[in-house]
């Protein structure tokens, strides 16, 4: 297949620019003839729906949560950059931009970062307006702070909630819309497939969690933003509800994913206290700038209370191994060296499955350098929300902390309008691929998010429904019926096995093996491993899955079912790509492309493109479709911490 | 090392919003006290299901305590016994082996009973399309910073717009009153610049349709910042009452109805 990116030519500053001028427009008064659907009401989807309907569309959203106001988004908590300069430190779109192409390890395309910094700007002055508090200094103007190693302050934040604030800027936009009339909210409601009709996409079709009813909406664009694939670890930062399944079955009907191997490890979250967890809490990367992560020297110490081994049998590995960023060197460095502690049996905290998978932080020299009362100024809330969760205090005791899955930077392809490679599907936030390349930078997913709905999705969508004729199909297109009926048959299917597992057991399975084999490090041996075990596990879920209930009501159990059954197709591909990268790049480690110093190595020769799949009917075989990148602004150089 | 407990639950099961409810009682057993309330219903579930019996239906999301999707009452007290928590966030240390439990949905007329401990809260997101919001067209905002907003006012905002919308306020009131959440919206956008042009058609609309929605009045019992997982103080209903008499006094125009 061809991939055409339709990125803009000429100067980067101009692209964008040019692309709106030359992008055709709807008339107003046509506009209400045609049906947008969003899937999805996160920071993406809700920003995109409310200004659908702002411009006159006929919109339908959809969510699975049982309000708008409750999508994912809603849980980051760092905040969102934007080159405002507003600190006269030096930043600029141009700075913002090669930072973000730079952190992604050289695997983003160029223009789109160019113009998700250039749109940063008007984010903030849109969600200002909107009443969302952000935090101020006492002259009254907008405070930031320096976040995720950036040398310049142009992080905004409020409090450790700047997702939920922004979302509720989002999710109120949202309700005004719906108020007037031009958005119809569908709450509660899963999307289960696309429709494509003569390789358009022309709908979907979705059930009603609450009465179990599947049923049919087409309209003349469908517009996806339902989130990353992080749980298809099972235990991840991610909300419990979150899927690829939207995402996976668009893919089957034809659109590509791009690179899903590219997976992105917050180093500092709670770790697993029992086999019984559900999911993995993050902390504040800030805790590193005071904290010193440290494990036991001798494995023989590590079930012993830390206040009880002396200094010199503590090994400060990140003090000792990165003696100019020690305990700040980036995110991915820090989770593989977590890992490496672990590995060898000096983890620390309670023993699950065999392995005690935690390090310490330990706020106990900062207590005594700073004095307690600014490390409570600092870090309180953190404290005690980590307080709550374990019960431990860590003004006495050491933090413990390990990795977990936080964010997913590969999704579907898409071109520079956002579009998939099935017309009429665009695709924006966490389920594309788009502007993080191989690593994202913190604080740029809730940017990304915003920027692909208030301003960039209302501009290609409309471009792409200039030319099209409005209402083209109805509910009784046998393609719709057709669609319809094979979701009504998988559904069927899942019920009927009437075995013994239920969907948790495996996704816990498949959650663990990916972990594993396709987590913070990669061999090929082990995910050549995966792929032999993803499909025979595969194979046992749809012989032995226990689902109690019917599909004519509220069945949770079905919808986690659905979901399970989507995250391991998905899982294949996503071993299969990370084992056909034979390189390094962000949160994509190989160990046998690592140089001397155990760092990532890339390789540019071979592996610079966007890995793009296409479905070919066997899950097992996918095609491999190849974007190459080219760089003309930010020249690709290789990282060091040392 | 840790502790493990048994606990005795009368769990509130009902089929659908039409069907009747009863309480069940369940036992769960080696509750380890690390986890966390969801963690040891989702274990008597996974029971449940394996034994092929349909697991208690509970809604829950993020289990993080921010996106206000879980909430249950555990003995009489919604998101349970420990203060500032949702249920994701209580964790079973805070109960004893042998303790017998009851665990409900949210009680309000306005808030019917989906399944078991489910119910339908739609009447938050009316109250919000009645006027929670700033009227404002994506792309037509001023330059952030023209304009200054003293940090006191924006700090106040601040602590009324971190409601997470889970309805503990109207499950924990006497009257099933939403005036908490309702004043925390009003409020939020009251104490900015940004809210001031709409304010007084905000607050008769939104009122309105809180009223209209079916929920009691405000007779200041205080459960409901008591019950608060985010601490939202009744301070802000005080403002929300001044502020509605503000706008009866100097606009007495008819309000839109309620929807």
């Amino acid at each position: 297949m061809e991939l055409n990116a339709r990125a803009p030519a000429g100067p980067i500053e101009n692209r964008w620019s040019d692309h709106r001028f030359h992008s055709k427009l709807v008339n107003p008064a046509n506009r209400r003839k045609y049906r947008v659907i969003v899937v999805g009401s996160g920071l993406a989807g809700g920003a995109a729906a409310a200004t659908f309907g702002e411009m006159g569309y006929n919109v339908s959203c959809f969510c699975y949560q049982d309000s708008p106001r409750r999508a994912h988004s809603i849980a980051a908590q760092g905040g969102i950059n934007a080159a405002k300069n507003y600190q006269n430190d030096g930043d600029s779109t141009h700075r913002l931009f090669y930072d973000t192409v730079k952190g992604g390890d050289f695997r983003a395309r160029e223009s789109n970062v160019y113009r998700l910094a250039e749109l940063s700007v008007n984010i903030i002055d849109q969600c200002v307006a909107q009443g969302v508090p952000f935090a101020r200094e006492y002259s009254g103007l907008l405070a930031n702070r320096s976040f995720g190693g950036a040398q310049v302050a142009r992080t905004f934040y409020a409090r450790g909630q700047t997702g939920q604030q922004l979302l509720l800027g989002a999710y109120q936009a949202l309700e005004r819309q719906i108020d007037a009339g031009t958005v119809k909210m569908h709450p509660r409601t899963e999307m289960l497939d696309l429709i494509v009709i003569d390789g358009r996409a022309r709908g979907i079709v979705v059930r009603d969690l609450v009465t179990g009813k599947v049923s049919s909406h087409v309209g003349d664009v469908v517009v996806l933003c339902s989130g990353g694939y992080g749980n298809v670890f099972y235990l991840s930062t991610n909300a419990k509800g979150c899927n690829t399944t939207a995402t996976w079955r668009s893919h089957r009907r034809g659109a590509l994913f791009a690179n899903p191997c590219y997976t992105q490890i917050h180093p500092t979250c709670i770790p697993q206290s029992g086999d019984y967890q559900s999911k993995l809490t993050l902390m504040s990367e800030s805790l590193r700038n005071d904290g010193r992560v440290w494990v036991p020297k001798n494995v023989a110490d590590c079930n012993k209370d830390p206040a009880s081994i002396p200094e010199s049998e503590r090994d400060y590995y990140l003090e000792r191994l990165y003696p100019s960023f020690g305990n700040l060197v980036p995110r991915d460095i820090a989770s593989r060296r977590a890992k490496d502690m672990c590995d060898q049996g000096r983890g620390v905290g309670p023993d699950v499955a065999g392995v005690r998978r935690g390090v310490y932080l330990d706020f106990g020299d900062a207590i005594k350098r700073l004095g307690r009362s600014v490390v409570v100024e600092r870090y309180d809330n953190l404290f005690q929300m980590y307080e709550r969760i374990t019960g431990e205090n860590p003004y006495e005791v050491p933090m413990r902390m390990y990795p977990a899955i936080h964010y997913t930077m590969g999704g579907l392809w898409v071109d520079y309008d956002l579009q998939s490679t099935v017309p009429g599907l665009f695709v924006g936030g966490e389920a594309n691929f788009s502007d993080h390349g191989a690593n994202r930078l913190g604080a740029s997913a809730l940017m990304q998010g915003l920027a692909d709905g208030y301003f960039i999705l209302p501009v290609t969508v409309s471009n792409f429904l200039a030319s099209q004729k409005p209402g083209a199909v109805d509910d009784n297109h046998p393609v719709v019926r057709q669609t319809v009926s094979e979701v009504e048959d998988r559904l069927n299917r899942l019920l009927s096995i009437k075995g013994t597992r239920t969907p948790d057991s495996f996704h816990r399975e498949l959650g663990a093996l990916v972990w594993d084999q396709c987590g913070m490090a990669r061999t090929a041996a082990g995910l050549q491993l995966a792929l032999e075990k993803i499909p025979a596990l595969r194979q046992e879920f749809w012989s032995n899955l226990a689902v109690p209930g019917t599909g004519a009501e509220l069945n949770q159990s079905l919808e986690r079912a659905g979901r399970v059954a989507d995250f391991l197709e998905f899982s294949e591909l996503m071993c299969r790509d990370a084992l056909h990268r034979n390189e390094s790049a962000g949160g994509h480690f190989r160990e046998e492309f690592q140089t001397d110093d155990g760092e990532a190595k890339r390789n540019d020769d071979e592996f610079s493109y966007v890995a793009a799949w296409e479905y070919t009917g066997d899950v097992s075989q996918p095609k491999l479709n190849k974007e190459p990148l080219t760089f003309e602004y930010v020249h690709p150089s290789q990282r060091s911490y040392k | 090392m840790s502790r493990t407990m048994s606990l005795v639950l009368n769990v509130w099961r009902q089929k659908s919003a039409s069907a009747p409810g009863k309480f069940v009682r369940y036992e769960a057993k080696n509750v380890n006290e690390h986890m966390s309330f969801l963690e040891m219903l989702d274990v008597v579930n996974e029971e449940l299901s394996a034994k092929g019996d349909e697991p208690i239906a509970f809604d829950h999301d993020c289990r993080e305590g921010i996106c206000g999707a879980c909430g249950v009452v555990v003995d009489g007290v919604p998101h349970g016994p420990v203060g500032g928590t949702t249920t994701c966030q209580l964790h079973m240390r805070t109960f004893k082996d042998g303790d017998e439990l009851t665990i409900e949905p949210w009680r309000a007329g306005a808030f019917p009973v989906v399944r078991d401990l489910i119910v339908n809260r739609s009447a938050f997101d009316r109250i919000i399309q009645a006027g929670g919001y700033v009227s404002l067209r994506t792309g037509s905002a001023p330059e952030a910073n023209s304009l200054p907003i003293a940090k006191v006012d924006s700090d106040s905002a601040f602590d009324a717009a971190t409601c997470i919308g889970c309805g503990a306020c109207v499950a924990a009131c006497p009257n099933a009153s939403a005036a908490l959440f309702t004043a925390a919206k009003i409020s939020h956008l009251a104490l900015l610049p940004q809210g001031g042009p709409e304010r007084q058609d905000r607050v008769r609309r939104m009122v309105a349709q809180m009223d209209h929605e079916g929920f009691g009045h405000c007779t200041s019992h205080g459960e409901c910042e008591a019950a608060c997982p985010k601490g939202i103080s009744i301070g802000f209903i005080a403002k929300m009452n001044r502020e509605l008499l503000t706008a009866m006094a100097t606009a007495p125009n008819e309000v839109p109805p309620a929807k």
